[in-house]
């Protein structure tokens, strides 16, 4: 500890009234001021605001503090921005405490005034008491490798991609699938201007698979990832595509001699596929791959008629999955979303009616270069439909599923729709909703023309059953129309239903691996919901498009170049700041019982000649170690036994 | 000491990443809860020395809620599998020593649940207001 004594201001933040409108401010200020070592007690509206920083500048100065507790709002908002104010005036940043009496005091006793206040007191007692014990500590900066590692291919990584390599960095672009492109190769139109979705994303796609700074990983995946920001170790499965991307030529000759017939995912299943296939025409490597889970056998060779025709000599059986290391410094996670599964809302049929369909499979029916080239057909007779109903929100806004609201369905319905009327004019469209939202730039003048000029019909309510019709082949929907009040059922040939967004599979295993978090709703989480938006809890690793949460096209790309500027900020300054709560021995206690080393998740403590020692790079300042140890010899910096032993001390002492 | 005004004074280690993280959203989400618990921010559940535990007890803590990540997300990789172990066997040791292990709880919370935080800062102060004050309060168990 050092050994001068402690002079601690206290700051209070009334927060406008968030914090101000259930605790006594007054009450509170005039009871840290008698709390030990405390010189200097204050009050400010905001105290994260220019002025208040000021404040806390000049009361340090006119009263020579060395320590400052600010008691307003989560320290994992503001911790930050008042250890600036520290270091500005020269004093060291460590020497600081935050206590949280909003997030964890006025929020969520709003109505327990005096309870509240108690709680408050208690918590900048608390703060005072571990201020007294903080120490010096100095921020490390560590070199930041010269990289980024994008993991997704989709419209979000391959947007993140290009911009940090334009800037002159090295990109590591992962991509699980054989083919870049995602959701997004998939559709036909996009919304609102009907661009045709191919001519926007496909030159991307290639100047992707031609950028000199962009080193392209398909078929692959991140198994592990270690190290700190600035310095990841990553490890990269490739996985075998049996098929030598340099050496094919993409000549189709395999796949005409496969036998085996599989769904074709690409388009939805409504098409068929080889086990030797190209996943779509424009698909970047241009390369084949082959499905081991349906090619009849490579080991042993139980058909080898793709490897015979193959005159570029392209094919080989015995590629074995291959594990890259990279040193990485910092990472973009754009690993996408998953269409919800339709089969899981059982009152709609899908499954059981031919001619119920999603809006997926809607979307390669209309692409030209779809199952049907285009035309829309009944699958159950493969004729022309009189009458297509959509069904809005199946997954999403329902609390049997997912409660929140999926955000492109609507406007993707009402392309569908138009994209219907505009080429069979004779075709009835029907939109079954519970709210349309076109909330996006132009997407509401989309929903009126859509509505006004393609005269396209739309009943609010949700529409309860579906079943086939006793008369005919069709299929009979009812529901309820709300505006009317009224029960509607109608006869449709083919209904389309709009399912919703949900986080990826393996969105768990991902948040994982990376060490990042989840919110409720499945999705990664970001690390501010407003002034965060792309960075995660976890230095370095940053996140963009709909694995953060649902999201239209210009959304994605907007939030991946904001992912790709906050990467490149950092690789691009080279050096970044690391949080200095190592581990620290005390040798004088140390008894070399090699408990601390056992413990330790990162192998960062050893006991070498019978004393402990950690390797500081290794080392990230969880405490286990110093939790573990029998003679408190061993504790991560900025967490030491006294510092939370004065916590203890202070909130349980006094009440005696 | 009446149980009419008293009311139980409990002690909380949190993670930074998972649980502190919660109870922020608990907030930031307006979620009311007991206004009962103190909150010390650790970076791990790993960091939860039994002494604190005990220190805390000892000094009349009427209960002492330890809450990490869910098991396979701990930012630290296994923390949180350290603090398990710890805290059933200190469960043990308080049992001899005449504390009702309840007064000591593990909870694991994300990130994301803060309506998990709330619930469990209820039920926890629920079930601390059955089992009433800190034996040692009144002299300690004899």
């Amino acid at each position: 500890m050092s050994t001068e004594q402690p002079k601690i201001g206290v700051f209070i933040c009334h927060c406008g009234s968030n914090i101000a409108g259930v605790i006594d401010i007054p009450t509170l200020v005039e009871y840290a001021a008698t709390l030990p070592n405390v010189v200097v007690a204050e009050d400010y509206r905001y105290m994260c605001s220019d002025p208040g920083q000021d404040l806390i500048r000049e009361r340090a100065r006119e009263k020579d503090l060395n320590r400052v507790v600010v008691a307003a709002c989560s320290p994992t908002l503001h911790e930050p921005t008042f250890r600036r104010v520290l270091g500005s005036i020269g004093l060291n940043p460590f020497f600081f405490d935050m206590s949280n009496i909003r997030e964890h005091c006025s929020w969520v006793h709003t109505h327990e005034e005096e309870a509240a206040l108690e709680k408050a007191k208690d918590l900048v007692k608390m703060a005072v008491a571990r201020a007294a014990e903080l120490e010096p500590l100095q921020e490390k900066e560590v070199d930041v490798k010269a990289n980024v590692l994008v993991v997704g291919a989709g419209i979000s990584g391959i947007q993140a991609a290009l911009d940090i390599a334009d800037a002159g960095f090295k990109v590591y672009l992962v991509e699980k699938e054989p083919s870049i492109g995602g959701h997004m190769a998939q559709l036909d139109k996009t919304f609102p201007t009907l661009d045709c979705s191919s001519c926007i994303l496909t030159p991307k796609m290639s100047l992707i698979g031609q950028h000199p700074n962009i080193e392209l990983l398909t078929y692959s995946e991140v198994r592990e990832v270690e190290g700190y920001v600035g310095n990841f170790k990553v490890k990269v499965e490739r996985k075998p595509r049996y098929v030598i991307e340099e050496k094919c030529t993409a000549c189709d000759d395999c796949v005409e001699v496969c036998p085996v017939n599989v769904p074709d995912e690409f388009n939805a299943g409504l098409g068929w596929r080889k086990a030797i296939y190209i996943p779509f025409a424009q698909a970047v490597p241009n390369a084949h791959v082959i499905d081991t889970e349906h090619c009849l056998g490579m080991t042993p060779i139980a058909c080898g008629k793709c490897k015979d025709a193959c005159e570029a000599e392209a094919i080989n059986y015995e590629m074995k999955p291959e594990i890259l290391e990279l040193d990485i410094g910092a990472i973009i996670v754009a690993t996408g979303f998953k269409l919800f599964n339709a089969l899981r809302q059982l009152e709609y049929g899908y499954g059981k009616y031919p001619d119920v369909m999603t809006n997926l499979e809607m979307e390669r029916m209309l692409s030209a270069a779809g199952p049907t080239e285009g035309k829309i057909l009944r699958p159950s007779t493969m004729k022309k439909p009189k009458h297509i109903a959509y069904i809005q929100c199946v997954g999403s806004r329902n609390e049997r599923y997912n409660s929140y609201c999926s955000r492109v369905c609507c406007m993707a319905a009402l392309k569908q729709a138009r994209q219907i009327r505009e080429k069979y004019p004779d075709i009835k469209v029907t939109i079954f909703y519970i709210d349309m939202r076109a909330f996006g730039k132009g997407y509401e003048e989309f929903y009126e023309t859509t509505a006004r000029e393609y005269g396209v019909n739309f009943v609010r309510g949700r529409i309860s059953e579906i079943r086939g019709s006793f008369e005919s082949d069709r299929i009979v929907v009812r529901g309820e129309d709300t505006f009317l009040a009224q029960p509607v059922e109608t006869e449709v040939d083919i209904v389309v239903l709009s399912c919703g967004i949900e986080a990826a599979k393996d969105q768990g295993e991902l948040a994982r691996i990376f060490g990042i978090q989840l919110s409720a709703d499945g999705f990664f989480l970001e690390a501010h919901p407003k002034l965060r938006p792309v960075e995660t809890n976890t230095d370095g690793i940053f996140i963009a498009g709909a694995a953060q949460g649902p999201k239209d096209i210009p959304d994605s790309v907007a939030q991946a170049k904001g992912a790709a500027a906050s990467a490149l900020s950092m690789v691009a300054a080279g050096r970044v700041k690391v949080q200095p709560y190592t581990a620290v021995v005390n040798e004088d206690l140390c008894a070399g019982c090699g408990i601390c080393e056992a413990s330790c998740p990162y192998g960062a403590v050893k006991v070498v000649d019978n004393i402990a020692q950690v390797t500081e790079a290794q080392c990230k300042g969880c405490g286990t170690c110093a939790a573990a140890c029998p003679n408190e010899a061993i504790a991560p910096q900025h967490f030491t036994m006294d510092q939370i032993i004065a916590q203890l001390d202070a909130l349980f002492k006094e009440a005696e | 000491m009446t149980n009419k005004s008293w009311e139980p004074k409990i002690v909380c280690f949190a993670c930074r990443w998972c649980s502190y993280a919660g109870a922020d959203m608990a907030g930031t989400s307006r979620i009311q809860y007991p206004p009962n618990a103190r909150v010390i921010r650790v970076n791990c559940s790993g960091r939860v020395d039994p002494n604190f535990i005990l220190r805390a007890l000892k000094l009349n803590a009427d209960g002492v809620l330890i809450a990490g990540c869910h098991f396979g997300d701990c930012h630290y990789v296994s923390g949180n599998y350290q603090t398990s172990r710890r805290v059933a066997l200190l469960k043990e040791y308080l049992k001899e020593i005449g504390i009702e292990p309840e007064r000591l709880r593990l909870e694991w919370i994300s990130a994301a649940e803060g309506q998990k935080f709330a619930e469990t800062m209820k039920a926890f102060v629920n079930e601390i207001k059955l089992l009433g004050p800190n034996p040692l309060a009144n002299g300690g168990p004899e």
